[in-house]
């Protein structure tokens, strides 16, 4: 079983359901004979044809718009949107219809779809090709918003988000595309969507995190180790629905919360978990909640991009900070 | 300097407004009687029915409701022209060809009137709900016409717009799209020549709104759309070329909008002077009418008939649509996913508490 990285798992998982379900098609920019402008479909128009593998002309709203009356007759569309910087066209459309189509019709029609996008910085890109939106979405009832954070969870999460029965937004934390491979086979079983994964478990503080950050999250909680602190660490991945139970039942046992994000602070999916916590579980916290995050400012460009990234340095701190308020 | 493309735009028009034919060939719809007839009866129904939502409006019985008030001969027109297989995509003032696609008049009176139910169409199953976001339903249409043509389907795709909708970005996404991958797609534009308060000289620079379509390179026509015998033939024939697969179609229906934009619009404010007694003169009905009665089709005594059983019709799905009780409050929950989350399903447990409590 060959190791993969996270856009393998994410070429795989649709290569799987589109062999597996005829009625799965893949649509977007550049997404046929260049599969993709990161080659998260390569390879898929040579297996599936180009009435299944369909390069769209370059209209987002379009995308996301003829998906959705696709999803409507049945057809399964995979519409990816190049970077996540280029769905505001496309904004209207999943908040106005994708999102609520279900629910205005009262069932009669359902939409089944996914959306892919690539998103977040650290990979050195032009402008508005860096930033995390994911709570803009979050934040629209009736859809779901998935985010793995590595090779395993693309997989088993792609193929959760294609067998949805509603509409599923599926951000992928570029910057990780390629740094991890896991060894994933290709079985076509499905991870659970709206369910938190426990990266690691611990006793003193409950970090928790989704997408790309995972990584620094992850590394900070083994350097943490080190020094005697015992960090459980989570994976939200689903960001809505959010799986709040698992997140409380850890700070339950830790008494500590760190949330790490790279999204701006204020108004984030960080700041819903804060409450969340605050509101059911603050009797069980030993310290204030801790927020590391991308600050409340533009993305800068690239060169500042790494001044605006949270770090592994910058968790640590927060945790030592948490873990030894009294 | 060489010509490379070359375009032009023809207009159809077969009764004039004193419902006199304007050419000695005339279509076979024009002695058709007996349709020409269903379809008078059909425009009048709509006339009745928004002329009642007005005044359901106006006493807050409903709420906020767009007529189509000399505007009925282009929804009537082509929603008789789709077979019951095919699919249409309506926008906000659609209710003339939704009705004649099988939505009920109590269905859109419940829309309008607050309530979700409105859009689950007993009779219309595949058919989308109003997209208010202006043209916005152009590219489901799209969509819908692209899943037909995957699906190998032999059916076809309608959808309406205003000509003000033509302004957005999600009309030339559409009609470019259905171009390059020529869907089985047909694009009514409802020129009633106002956009609430906008005129077309803020609208376009064109000289029409059919010649946006040339930029899509699909084909474009402009009709009368007080002639609801020009709009019905050009559906028909639109239609039949979607449905074998031949490609999309645009038209252009030029009316005018003789009501305000919805109940909430006073038209006073901005249109000019005289320009509704002109459109009065040239309205559907009445010219259709005169056309019947020339032919000696139509009388007094079958208008009298006519409207007292339309009448009759429309109360009855007034009466239908008022005696329907709202919705649990649970339903503001339900239906929003396949399967409510933990967290959502909190709320609705909440919200029937509440509502409960303040019941009690």
């Amino acid at each position: 079983m060959p190791a993969i990285t996270l856009i393998e798992a994410v070429n795989m998982a649709m290569a799987y359901e589109m062999g597996a379900d005829e009625s799965v098609v893949a649509l977007g920019e550049d997404v046929g004979t260049n599969g993709g402008v990161f080659r998260a479909t390569d390879g898929l128009q040579a297996k599936f044809g180009k009435e299944r593998v369909i390069d769209t002309p370059l209209a987002e709203s379009m995308i996301a718009g003829v998906s959705i009356g696709m999803a409507a007759q049945g057809i399964k569309p995979i519409s990816e949107i190049q970077f996540m910087g280029f769905i505001f066209p496309a904004f209207d459309q999943i908040v106005c219809h994708m999102a609520r189509m279900r629910h205005r019709t009262r069932g009669r029609i359902t939409l089944p779809m996914v959306i892919r996008a690539p998103f977040g910085g650290g990979i050195h890109a032009p402008e508005h090709h860096s930033e995390s939106t994911e709570a803009l979405f979050a934040h629209i009832p009736g859809l779901k918003v998935v985010i793995p954070s590595n090779p395993s969870r693309a997989y088993g999460l792609m193929l959760a988000a294609i067998r949805d029965p509603d509409p599923v937004i599926f951000l992928e934390p570029k910057r990780v595309y390629r740094i991890v491979k896991h060894e994933v086979e290709d079985t076509g079983e499905d991870y659970p969507i709206g369910c938190c994964f426990v990266d690691r478990e611990g006793t003193d503080v409950t970090l928790i995190s989704w997408g790309a950050m995972l990584h620094e999250t992850n590394i900070a909680a083994e350097k943490l180790a080190a020094e005697g602190i015992s960090c459980e660490v989570i994976d939200v991945a689903t960001v809505s629905p959010l799986d709040i139970d698992t997140i409380l039942e850890s700070v339950e046992k830790t008494g500590r919360a760190v949330i790490v994000q790279e999204a701006p602070k204020a108004g984030s999916l960080g700041s819903e978990i804060a409450a969340e916590i605050a509101e059911k579980g603050i009797f069980n916290l030993l310290a204030p909640i801790g927020r590391v995050s991308g600050y409340d400012t533009v993305m800068p460009y690239y060169r500042l991009e790494k001044q605006y990234m949270p770090t592994v340095d910058r968790i640590l701190e927060e945790v030592r900070k948490t873990v030894e308020y009294k | 300097m060489t010509t490379v493309a070359k375009f032009d735009i023809k207009y159809t028009q077969y009764i004039d407004k004193d419902g006199k034919p304007v050419s000695k060939k005339l279509p076979k719809l024009a002695t058709d009687f007996k349709t020409l007839k269903t379809l008078y009866r059909s425009m009048n129904r709509i006339r009745t029915l928004d002329t009642k939502a007005y005044a359901l409006q106006r006493t807050g019985k409903m709420g906020t409701y767009p007529a189509a008030l000399g505007q009925e001969a282009i929804g009537v027109g082509f929603g008789s022209a789709l077979n019951k297989e095919d699919v249409l995509v309506p926008y906000y003032r659609g209710q003339a060809a939704m009705i004649e696609h099988g939505v009920t008049m109590e269905e859109v009176l419940l829309y309008w009137g607050g309530d979700e139910r409105g859009s689950d169409y007993q009779n219309a199953r595949e058919d989308f709900p109003i997209a208010v976001p202006i043209a916005t339903q152009l590219l489901h249409a799209a969509g819908v016409a692209k899943a037909m043509q995957l699906k190998g389907e032999k059916r076809c795709v309608a959808t309406e717009i205003g000509e003000g909708g033509t302004s957005e970005g999600d009309f030339y996404e559409a009609i470019n799209v259905a171009g390059i991958w020529n869907l089985g797609v047909v694009f009514f534009i409802n020129n009633n020549q106002w956009a609430i308060s906008v005129p077309s000289e803020i609208q376009t620079a064109c000289e029409t709104y059919a010649q946006k379509a040339i930029a899509a390179g699909i084909e474009c026509v402009q009709v009368d759309g007080n002639d609801i015998i020009a709009v019905r033939e050009a559906s028909e024939k639109a239609f039949e070329k979607a449905r074998a697969g031949k490609g999309p179609t645009l038209i252009e229906c030029v009316s005018l909008r003789l009501c305000d934009h919805t109940t909430a619009d006073d038209a006073r404010r901005y249109r000019p002077e005289g320009e509704l007694d002109k459109g009065w003169e040239e309205e559907p009905i009445l010219r259709l009418r005169k056309y019947l009665e020339a032919n000696k089709q139509w009388s007094k005594k079958d208008e009298e008939k006519m409207q007292a059983e339309l009448a009759a019709e429309v109360q009855q799905a007034v009466d239908n649509y008022v005696n329907t009780a709202p919705q649990a409050p649970e339903a503001m929950f339900d239906y929003l996913y396949e399967e409510l989350p933990a967290r959502t399903m909190e709320q609705r447990e909440y919200a029937i508490n509440v509502a409960k409590n303040k019941g009690a």
